[in-house]
């Protein structure tokens, strides 16, 4: 059995010890927001945060994650369902294309923001370089987590 | 979004519409309004005739709109959702049309059925000199090319078509035309001119009288309206919706994860198992024999079964059936292919354009004597160029969900045709198409990937061998070693300059030929002599096209070798192709205009240095400058200016995030794009070989877009990408003298 709280929920589930928490969320417990990508840990699709800190859950085993927080897409919102500030800016700067890597971006950037609230290009380079988008919407990203951090205002859809 | 349950009941009722009507309308269960696009069935044009005659009383439709009883409008969109962004924009064209309230706009996903074939993008790829005919809802052709993209399976989403074909030639039409039925039911009732009845946010008003109703109020009896068959469109000046940066609809559930795409699909009431697959290593070979005697032992595993050109593991996760997976040896059959390495497939190019020589091969255009004025130039140039094989690899494996009982068969996947799915699995299993139903979520990218289908048919199969449903996922290594590919060409230009240094021949002969047709000929400048020679050779990989096609290449060795011509000119490569383009004011436009963004005029900084290039494709001409830092000895990618004109732009932030994605995709084949071959094989097998481009590495970048008007207008998908290879590799000459004919380029500064 595997113990670990899920987006502050204690979840029990009959998995190997071996199996990546990537695969025991996403098929044993039905939550599929969090995406494979790469399987060994290089596109970053996969990301979750074991308590709070950034990991590729594809190359995590869930026995990590024993007694541990597990944060994932599902689980960063706000209360009531509300978006997290990283989120609302991910929506004024009309990040997404097909959407895939989003999940894994943004848990990259919540880190990223938890611990430096005003992050330079460097630092977003850095926490952020391990995140493939093949859409190509990393300049929105780097516009998204300044919007988020206050450092810019959010684009008005008048705005092209 | 995609329970459409309601509207299968509804497609019946279209039964009734008029045969002769190209757009009907019916009555939704419990009121409300539905109009669809349709066109009549039957042809007499010449031999297609007997082709594209079906039954009587047939009715096809390829976009629908409804209006509920609670005022909801809702698009019924017959383009899948990849990326592009046209689930939005596509809703956004229609209900400007409508006059609808654009909170109140619903976007739908229409289902995988024949009647939402993508009648004018299969037109334009069959005949696009139909395109232009001045009243393109004429008939005859109409109907002919909606059968014959029913006949292909033509429900496609590529080709940069979605807003410039279905947007503009149905979703608008039907907009209007269910705008001209509300307003005729209004006037009826209300005992006014049909002339005074204005309309807004999905109400309808009538000033003198003080009258106004929700469109609902009108949605069921305006089904009873006399139909115009060709409502009139609004001209740019009367747009409310179209032109504007209207914020994506698919959006909100992509930062959330709610969003549904292929491999999330978790069909109600089925107990999923998974499958991992190995294919053959060398394209065309089949299993000898194989050994899976540990896999059996392995926890999890269900099955493993030899499907003769794959093998499959079954078990109950995904990361059981690839752990067993990669314990079984298999043997493979012998490839016939002669090509073994990249050194073997390029010197089977260059055997071709050996016997093609200066003057052979099929000929792809001709324009003067080029061949006669080389021979009298007063200076010739001459390069051979490469491009490599590249994989699509987009972010969302390759995946099929199928479930095969009762001669029926379900498939979910991620796919730009799901119609050739639905005939590829029918055919796989001996059903009709009739019993398989294709469920086709969101795409985590496509760029031209998910146009095969053969992985849905390879799901059928392990379903159909199993009982039980099945979801197939293949490991990043799979997709990237096994799967269609952007074709490897070589290129052997030459030029001819008069004493003035002006290009006054260009020969260019290469082996690989797909589409678009023109994307070979650079028809754009003023060359008075010019050969283009398909001079064509086998591929050792499966061809697929890639986010632009052919432009992809023929984009890097036709601006690259230009800039060869400038430089041997002693011209500004910017100037030099600004006076090959007099007499065509649009190209100009956009390239002054990205002189100007990009300040190409001031001497760059120390280090840096710029390309441009140029390339009009998918009918937007697209200019970049590239900014590269070579101080460090390597390249660096600092700035990207991008000037567009598609004519008019239907939602300009959406085209920008699609012209942004179209450069960083260009330039991350250029800077690490290549696959190799070892014994026939593919090298590279995941994102630590084959590289992307990451945040760290991409260059800031402005997009800048004409809206010249009065011209068909063009795509936002692809035109992006094919200038970015070239002008990355002029400004490396710029600043290093070294001039760059082959790719990728960051090794060759490792």
């Amino acid at each position: 059995m595997a113990n670990f709280i899920l987006n502050g929920e204690p979840v029990s589930i009959d998995a190997e010890p071996e199996m990546p928490i990537l695969w025991v969320v996403r098929e044993k417990l039905g939550m599929v927001g969090t995406k494979f990508g790469c399987g060994i840990a290089q596109c970053g699709a996969c990301t979750m945060h074991l308590d709070g800190q950034p990991v590729r859950s594809c190359s995590t085993p869930v026995s990590m994650a024993e007694g541990r927080e597990v944060t994932t897409i599902e689980g960063i919102g706000g209360v009531d369902g509300m978006m997290s500030a990283i989120q609302a800016a991910w929506i004024s700067e009309q990040v997404p294309q097909c959407g895939y890597c989003q999940s894994g971006q943004i848990m990259s950037a919540t880190a990223l923001l938890r611990d430096n609230p005003t992050p330079t290009d460097d630092d977003i380079d850095a926490a952020m370089k391990g995140n493939i988008c093949r859409c190509g919407t990393y300049t929105r990203i780097r516009r998204a987590i300044k919007v988020a951090s206050g450092q810019l205002e959010p684009r008005s859809e008048d705005e092209a | 979004m995609n329970d459409l349950s309601p509207e299968k009941k509804e497609r019946s009722k279209l039964a009734k519409w008029s045969r002769r009507g190209f757009i009907g309308a019916g009555v939704l269960a419990g009121g409300g309004l539905l109009i669809g696009i349709g066109v009549r069935p039957g042809n007499p044009i010449g031999a297609l005739a007997p082709k594209v005659t079906s039954g009587p009383g047939e009715q096809l439709v390829n976009s629908w709109v409804k209006i509920d009883t609670d005022n909801i409008v809702t698009a019924i969109v017959p383009h899948c959702e990849m990326g592009q962004g046209a689930h939005s924009v596509l809703a956004q064209m229609l209900a400007d049309e409508l006059d609808a309230d654009w909170e109140n706009v619903r976007v739908m996903q229409a289902p995988a059925d024949g009647s939402y074939v993508v009648t004018d993008t299969a037109r334009m790829f069959v005949a696009p000199f139909t395109m232009n005919a001045a009243d393109w809802i004429e008939p005859t052709w109409n109907g002919l090319f909606t059968q014959v993209a029913k006949l292909a399976d033509a429900m496609i989403t590529g080709g940069s078509s979605s807003i410039r074909t279905t947007g503009q030639h149905s979703m608008r039409v039907a907009g209007a035309a269910a705008r001209t039925m509300l307003v005729g039911a209004a006037a009826d009732e209300w005992g006014v001119p049909v002339g005074e009845i204005t309309t807004e946010n999905s109400t309808l008003f009538h000033k003198a009288s003080g009258k106004s109703a929700p469109y609902a109020e009108f949605a069921t009896v305006a089904a009873d309206q006399p139909m115009d068959q060709t409502p009139k469109l609004k001209t740019p000046d009367q747009y409310r919706l179209m032109g504007k940066s209207k914020a994506r609809t698919d959006i909100p559930a992509k930062i959330n994860g709610t969003a549904e795409f292929g491999i999330d699909s978790i069909p109600e009431g089925l107990d999923l198992s998974y499958a991992a697959v190995v294919r053959p290593p060398v394209p065309g070979t089949t299993v000898v024999s194989m050994d899976a005697s540990r896999a059996k032992q392995m926890k999890g595993v269900l099955q493993i079964l030899n499907m003769d050109n794959f093998v499959a593991v079954v078990a109950d996760s995904y990361w059981q059936a690839q752990q067993a997976m990669n314990t079984v040896q298999i043997e493979w059959s012998p490839s016939e292919s002669p090509i073994k390495t990249m050194d073997d497939q390029y010197a089977a190019f260059a055997a071709a354009l050996d016997e093609a020589g200066e003057t052979g091969g099929d000929e792809a255009a001709a324009k003067g004597d080029a061949q006669g004025a080389l021979s009298n130039a007063a200076k010739t140039i001459k390069a051979e160029y490469r491009a490599p094989y590249l994989a699509h690899s987009p972010m969302e494996p390759i995946n099929c969900t199928a479930h095969v009982a009762d001669g029926k068969c379900d498939i979910w996947a991620s796919t730009q045709v799901p119609l050739m799915a639905r005939s590829g699995v029918a055919s796989t299993l001996g059903l009709s198409a009739e019993n398989v139903t294709v469920h086709h979520p969101y795409l985590g990218g496509g760029f031209g990937r998910r146009l095969g289908a053969d992985e849905m048919s390879m799901a059928a199969r392990v379903a159909e061998a199993t009982g039980y449903p099945v979801k197939m996922i293949w490991s990043r290594e799979e997709d990237t070693q096994k799967a269609l590919y952007r074709c490897a060409d070589t290129a052997r230009m030459r030029a001819g300059l008069d004493e003035s240094g002006k290009l006054v021949a260009f020969d260019h002969a290469f082996t690989q030929r797909h589409d678009p047709a023109e994307a070979c000929v650079p028809a754009m400048y003023n060359i008075d002599n010019t050969s283009v020679r398909v001079a064509t050779a086998d591929l050792h990989l499966p061809f697929q096209a890639w986010r632009s096609v052919d432009h992809s290449q023929q984009g890097f060795f036709i601006e690259s070798f230009i800039d060869e011509a400038a430089h041997a000119a002693e011209a500004d490569p910017l100037e030099y192709r600004l006076e090959m383009l007099k007499g065509s004011p649009r190209h100009v436009a956009v390239l002054e205009k990205v002189r100007e963004i990009s300040d190409w005029d001031i001497p760059d900084a120390a280090g840096r240095s710029k390309g441009v290039a140029i390339v009009e494709s998918f009918g937007t001409i697209v200019a970049e400058v590239i900014e590269v830092d070579m101080s460090s000895g390597k390249p660096k990618l600092v700035n990207a200016w991008a000037v567009c004109d598609a004519g008019y732009v239907m939602n300009p932030d959406g085209f920008k995030n699609q012209i942004e994605g179209g450069i960083i995709f260009g330039l991350t084949a250029a800077m690490y794009g290549e696959l190799d071959l070892k014994d026939g094989a593919i090298v590279q097998s995941n994102f630590h070989d084959y590289k992307m481009l990451r945040m760290d590495e991409v260059p800031a970048i402005e997009v800048v877009i004409i809206n010249s008007g009065d011209v068909p207008i063009g795509g936002a998908g692809e035109p992006g990408t094919p200038p970015a290879a070239p002008a990355f590799a002029n400004a490396i000459y710029a600043a290093t003298g070294k001039r760059l004919r082959d790719l990728p380029i960051a090794k060759q500064f490792a």
